[in-house]
């Protein structure tokens, strides 16, 4: 038999799970969200989730080329953050515009920093406020072509309840900021107008359901969030404990896509619990600050982006300490 | 008292199903046995025998170097074929004594007598175990009687005999556990009485269900011993994490159970004891444990300390197929080796062969789950150390305690990016720790 064998420096045995295996878990968890956003905003919004994988992906490889560094073998890291972006963009934005924003998701905020495992911020919500700051007008358009909704130019006219639909930003959190009942159910449901994957709760606590049983996120994060949202709304908002304008605020403006699938991002959040949960708190404070003192509707995308820098830091002050060692004293 | 389980830890694949429940066969040696000088933690033992003399199952064949070292003793009788360098389980060419068997197995004299330990003084008991040879058989490989006497013998309030046995696939502690429990129960007895004001407790982790149950009932008169069920976890059976979740206190790398008024020894060591002691027989004979997926029939073995490793993999079948790797341990912290021809020593529990390398996958960047932090059983930050490690950052490497990492190996087995964290912290620690003592 021929004597030649493997010898490395223990541990020998692995964990079956891989870096892919998580990325691939979180294209899943984004398909209720993507499938609805197709259903409600029509195959337009296929178009655009299929452009911005494709620029990110095809960023990312030619970088790798043009830098002589290889090419990561599909590790679905690129898919995940063109869908992240698709679902953050509205369905009538040009396709250009769309691949503009992947190109800048991947190449400036992930390969110029260091590729995979070194953005600085999560790519998919830098190109995002990164395309508001450019084509403010674009991006706020929320104004579909396909029927499934009335737009609000109906109901002003035509003097229906509005309900949903109004002309800029995130669209029934405009009508919760004016202090106007909402219809939470629609909104859960997400038969609304919105970016293609933020409009229903529904498909994106599945498939945040989905992330948790497959222990890829955990609930520290979103749950510190919203509930951090909940009660900034409740001390701040001016409405006291109105459950509709409270719940409203939970399920508009891309919070639950926000706090489940953004801040959770690996790279961008913080590595210990404790960090975590002070992480979701900032988060939790700053969207309600944007949202409720300042004039924007668009609070979650900001948030997470200042967030995502003050992470490092959240993260220096919060190492776990050893076992059997006390905490160490701050140093000179 | 103490705690339900520690911080962090890992959940491999067990793979005991594959021997626990056969039962263990005396196998005897066909060839040589060699015998390295260094089978344990300290100086190495000196060889008091000459090439050509006839020795006797059970004689000293080799005197402890030092404090803290260990005397070798014959397994087999015969003649002294040579005193030459060997190769050793860690990759290394050990002075070693190399005996002929006469498979007469002729014994010396006394060897067996049964002793009565209660009315020996404690100085006699800890020189019996002495004599004997006696090291840390869970694979550390500590001399037992250097433990058995600490600074303050009655500031020990707890003896803990680990029966964790954690690494996946081993089984021999449990095999003896389950066919030898009265060695380990009066093993303990007499380490009670070296320590007048400690309770014993003996700690199984609860994949084990017959031995612990086992133990409670063969102890259930004895007023100074428990038996604790331990969750399954690994590293449950490592020092730092058993002296925890059984009495609640907390050591770290500076300090030793001793100074937290604790005793720990493995079942085996325990149970050798027991023998040196009562039954004056020193340590000869070892359960090894062969196993893994390609071996044709993985059992245990109880085998003469000397015996090639050879004979074992030829005893139990063979390998299925060539094995990608062969380990002597466990699969988390064994050493992998490029031959199987090495002799079974006093630490030497197992030999783990596996048809696939999972290890041998390329690493990919680390996306900062941080499920190496979440895991580690010392609360560490491993890919913030191997960071370090890799830019030779030393202060940062001790400063973010580096050096406290045990080498469990949770940190490598849960990264999604196959990073070698264990590997890179062990490297640079076990380099710091080599530079210091140089520098003394």
């Amino acid at each position: 038999m021929n004597d030649l064998f493997h010898v490395s420096a223990a541990p020998h045995a692995r964990s079956p799970i891989t870096t892919r295996n998580i990325m691939q878990d979180v294209v899943i968890a984004l398909l209720p969200a993507s499938l609805f956003g197709i259903y409600n905003f029509g195959i337009r919004a296929l178009s655009v989730i299929l452009t911005t994988i494709l620029a990110c992906t095809v960023t990312e490889y030619v970088y790798c080329r043009l830098m002589k560094k290889q090419v990561n073998p599909a590790d679905y890291s690129d898919v995940v953050t063109g869908l992240l972006l698709a679902l953050n963009l509205p369905v009538s934005i040009p396709l250009w515009m769309a691949a503009l924003g992947g190109v800048f998701a991947i190449l400036i905020v992930k390969m110029l920093y260091g590729g995979l495992g070194q953005n600085f911020m999560n790519p998919a919500l830098a190109a995002r406020v990164f395309l508001l700051i450019s084509f403010p007008g674009q991006m706020t358009n929320f104004a579909v072509e396909k029927i499934s909704s009335p737009t609000a130019l109906d109901y002003i006219n035509n003097g229906a309840v509005a309900v949903v639909d109004s002309v800029s930003g995130v669209t029934p959190l405009a009508a919760v900021k004016a202090g106007e009942t909402v219809d939470l159910f629609r909104m859960f449901v997400g038969n609304h107008a919105g970016t293609i994957g933020e409009t229903s709760a529904l498909a994106l606590l599945l498939g945040a359901g989905y992330l948790l049983y497959r222990k890829v996120i955990s609930l520290r994060i979103p749950l510190t969030y919203i509930v951090s949202v909940v009660i900034f709304a409740l001390l701040f908002g001016g409405h006291g404990l109105d459950a509709n304008y409270l719940l409203g605020q939970v399920l508009g403006g891309g919070l639950i896509l926000g706090a489940f699938y953004m801040a959770t991002d690996y790279v961008t959040s913080p590595a210990s619990h404790k960090g975590q949960i002070i992480y979701g708190i900032f988060l939790g404070v700053l969207t309600g600050i944007f949202r409720i003192v300042g004039k924007s509707v668009e609070g979650v995308s900001y948030a997470i982006v200042i967030g995502n820098l003050v992470v490092p830091l959240i993260d220096k002050v919060t190492r776990p300490v050893s076992f059997g060692k006390e905490r160490a004293k701050v140093e000179k | 008292m103490g705690k339900s389980t520690f911080l962090g830890g890992i959940h491999p694949y067990e793979g005991k199903k594959l021997t626990m429940d056969k039962p263990t066969t005396v196998l005897l040696p066909k060839g040589d046995l060699v015998f390295p000088m260094s089978q344990h933690i300290g100086a190495p033992a000196k060889p008091i025998v000459a090439v050509g003399d006839h020795v006797l199952v059970g004689q000293k064949i080799g005197e402890a170097g030092g404090f803290i070292s260990s005397n070798i003793i014959s397994s087999v009788s015969g003649s002294v074929k040579a005193i030459e360098k060997r190769l050793v389980v860690s990759g290394k060419l050990e002075e070693s004594i190399v005996i002929e068997n006469d498979h007469e197995y002729k014994t010396v004299e006394g060897y067996g007598t049964k002793r009565d330990y209660t009315k020996m003084s404690k100085d006699e008991i800890r020189g019996a175990v002495k004599e004997a040879g006696i090291v840390g058989l869970g694979g550390a490989g500590f001399p037992t009687n250097v433990k058995l006497a600490p600074k303050d013998e009655n500031a020990i309030d707890f003896v803990v005999v680990n029966g964790a046995e954690c690494e996946p696939y081993l089984t021999s502690d449990y095999r003896m556990m389950m066919e030898e429990p009265e060695k380990i129960v009066g093993g303990l007895k007499i380490m009670l009485r070296l320590f007048d004001h400690a309770k014993g407790i003996i700690a199984i982790e609860d994949n084990k269900p017959e031995a612990i149950e086992k133990f409670k009932q063969l102890t259930s008169s004895e007023e100074r011993i428990e038996v604790q069920a331990l969750k399954t976890k690994y590293p449950q059976g490592g020092e730092r994490q058993l002296v925890y979740v059984t009495t609640g206190r907390k050591l770290n790398s500076k300090k030793l159970p001793a100074d937290v008024g604790c005793v720990v020894d493995n079942v085996a060591t325990v149970a050798a004891i027991y023998m040196a002691v009562a039954r004056c027989t020193p340590l000869t004979n070892r359960i090894v444990t062969i196993s893994g997926d390609a071996v044709s029939n993985p059992q245990n073995f109880n085998v003469p300390i000397g015996t090639d490793f050879g004979e074992i993999v030829e005893a139990a079948g063979g390998f299925k197929a060539q094995p990608e790797k062969i380990v002597f341990g466990g699969p988390m912290m064994g050493m992998a080796m490029y031959t199987y021809h090495i002799p079974v020593t006093k630490i030497t529990s197992s030999l783990v062969s596996f048809l696939q390398d999972e290890a041998a996958v390329e690493e990919s960047p680390c996306i900062r789950c941080g499920r190496c932090l979440e895991h580690c059983p010392l609360q560490l930050a491993p890919v913030q150390l191997a960071k370090a490690a890799a830019h030779n950052d030393e202060e940062g490497f001790v400063s973010m305690d580096g050096l406290e990492c045990c080498g469990c190996g949770c940190c490598s087995y849960v990264c999604p990016a196959k990073i070698g964290l264990t590997q890179k912290i062990m490297q640079t620690r076990n380099q710091i720790l080599a530079n210091r003592k140089k520098a003394k």
